[in-house]
């Protein structure tokens, strides 16, 4: 080593000169409750059932997202429609239950494009939060199926 | 000494304790903060307005934990050593001049709290003291590690307090007093230390991080080879004590280096904004009250500088250190005491 290597203090400079550098960059952390991270326009998060101009559940039950779903997270019942319901379900098949297990769910978003009543979507904003019970992430119609008023509003 | 000077000085006592407390209370957020700058993190942000409760948090988490004591470690000595690490560091404080004079109502105050012929002298002697807190702790802990941790502390201590003093030694020479009061007038302006002793310097900083035990010389609490070293054993407010002395260290050393070589509360043009004014006393009052900043300004730069190194440099390896502080900084030193005194027998030559 030559007489300034040996010295180190060349060295030490050079090494604060770029914890230096670091101490004035932009940092890159998103403070998580008060920011989110700018996700892309084809985001796909939580899943969501539709309902139509009316306020009626769009979806027909016919199971075509079941087929079209990889990982087999979709499960569904149907049933018909009585009279007096034709304000609560667009056609005379609806699904009177219907799930999504969110810890299967892969969110490709092949039961979006299979859907033929354009009842099913990914929303870009929402994803499913931690909980402590697998049970918990099985979704019904309680928590997917769009409240009444945002289709007022939209 | 008459009654008021009395009160002044109980009053200033606690005010600079106060302040030596603050300082190092926020050390440990400033600390996290910059260690999170530099490795491009954030740092704490929760507790209060960007995080400013957070020493706070800190303290109430220390204090609220289970006091340990190991069932074979001697009880006195255990409580004794971090009761002595705290008061030896906060009581270094008080030769300090963190200002010169203000006049009050015609009467003369002087920002320091105890002048003393002595004041250097009495620094480093307080500071040496310090080592007995680690070593009593390390000791009374009856841990291998915590032993071998206060081992190190010791030698570390001893060897570079050698090279230390050896520094030192030329700015006396330069000085003719021992007082820091009379080191601190006598740099008046932009006449300070640094200017005739860099390599002194060089070799006082690089003692300085040895005696607080900062990296690249934190062997005695070297978390990865030695479990903490010697707090091991310590936990609850007793090792917060422990922190907190070495927190106040920094603050005492940073504050000795300010004095010393870069002119304690002295700045470029001081007599220009003196004579500014008309009135020759406020003219005093507000050069003080500058200087004041001025030197706090100081202390605070050394403090960041601490704080960069240890995210910057990596440990020491124990040989490595004692080559260090034997085989080099105690040479130097002694090179710079000769090359002093050199200039010194020249100076009265030519002029």
């Amino acid at each position: 080593m030559t007489f300034s290597e040996r010295m180190y203090l060349p060295a030490i400079a050079q090494g604060l000169g770029i914890t230096l550098k670091h101490f004035f960059k932009k940092k890159a952390t998103i403070n998580y409750p008060e920011e989110t991270r700018q996700r892309s326009d084809i985001w796909r998060g939580l899943h969501v059932l539709k309902r139509d101009e009316n306020g009626a559940e769009r979806c027909t039950a016919c199971g075509l997202c079941a087929v079209a779903c990889p990982a087999e997270a979709i499960t569904m019942t149907a049933g018909e429609r009585k009279t007096g319901e034709e304000h609560l379900y667009r056609e005379e098949k609806y699904a009177v239950t219907y799930e999504v297990n969110m810890l299967r769910c892969i969110f490709c978003g092949l039961c979006e494009e299979a859907c033929p009543k354009a009842a099913i979507f990914l929303q870009d904003d929402k994803i499913a939060p931690a909980r402590y019970e697998r049970d918990e992430f099985i979704y019904g119609k309680d928590r997917l199926v769009e409240p009444l008023k945002t289709t007022e509003t939209k | 000494m008459d009654s008021v000077d009395l009160i002044y000085k109980a009053i200033y006592i606690l005010v600079i304790f106060g302040i030596t407390l603050l300082i190092a209370t926020y050390s440990t957020y400033f600390e996290r903060k910059i260690a999170a700058f530099i490795q491009d993190r954030v740092g704490p942000n929760r507790a209060g307005p960007m995080g400013l409760l957070q020493p706070l948090a800190d303290a109430g988490k220390l204090f609220f934990k289970e006091e340990f004591i190991p069932g074979k470690a001697n009880k006195v000595l255990f409580i004794l050593g971090p009761g002595i690490a705290m008061l030896v560091a906060s009581m270094s404080s008080a030769v300090i001049p963190f200002g010169d004079m203000l006049i009050v109502g015609g009467r003369e105050v002087y920002l320091q709290a105890i002048e003393v012929n002595i004041g250097v002298l009495y620094i480093f002697g307080v500071v040496s003291l310090g080592v007995y807190g680690l070593m009593i702790g390390g000791w009374a802990s009856n841990n291998k590690f915590s032993l071998l941790g206060a081992i190190r502390a010791a030698s570390q201590n001893i060897s570079y307090e050698l090279a230390m003093g050896l520094s030192l030694i030329a700015v006396l020479m330069l000085s003719g007093s021992l007082s820091l009061r009379v080191i601190a007038e006598q740099q008046a302006g932009f006449n300070w230390n640094i200017w005739y002793q860099p390599l002194g310097f060089l070799i006082f900083l690089v003692c300085a991080f040895a005696e607080t035990n900062r990296t690249p010389f934190d062997l005695p609490e070297s978390e990865a080879e030695l479990i903490g070293g010697y707090h091991t054993e310590y936990s609850s407010m007793k090792l917060g004590m422990y922190l907190f002395a070495e927190y106040i260290n920094i603050f005492v050393v940073s504050a000795v280096m300010s004095t010393l070589y870069f002119g304690a509360y002295n700045f470029p043009f001081m007599e220009n904004l003196r004579n500014a004014f008309s009135d020759p006393v406020l003219g005093n009052n507000v050069v003080t009250l500058v200087g004041v900043a001025v030197m706090f300004a100081k202390i605070f730069a050394f403090i960041f500088f601490f704080m960069w190194v240890r995210w910057t440099l990596p440990r020491f390896r124990y040989d490595q250190l004692m080559k260090l502080g034997w085989n080099i900084l105690i040479p130097l030193a002694i090179l710079n005491i000769l090359l002093t005194g050199g200039g010194i027998l020249l100076k009265d030559y030519l002029f």
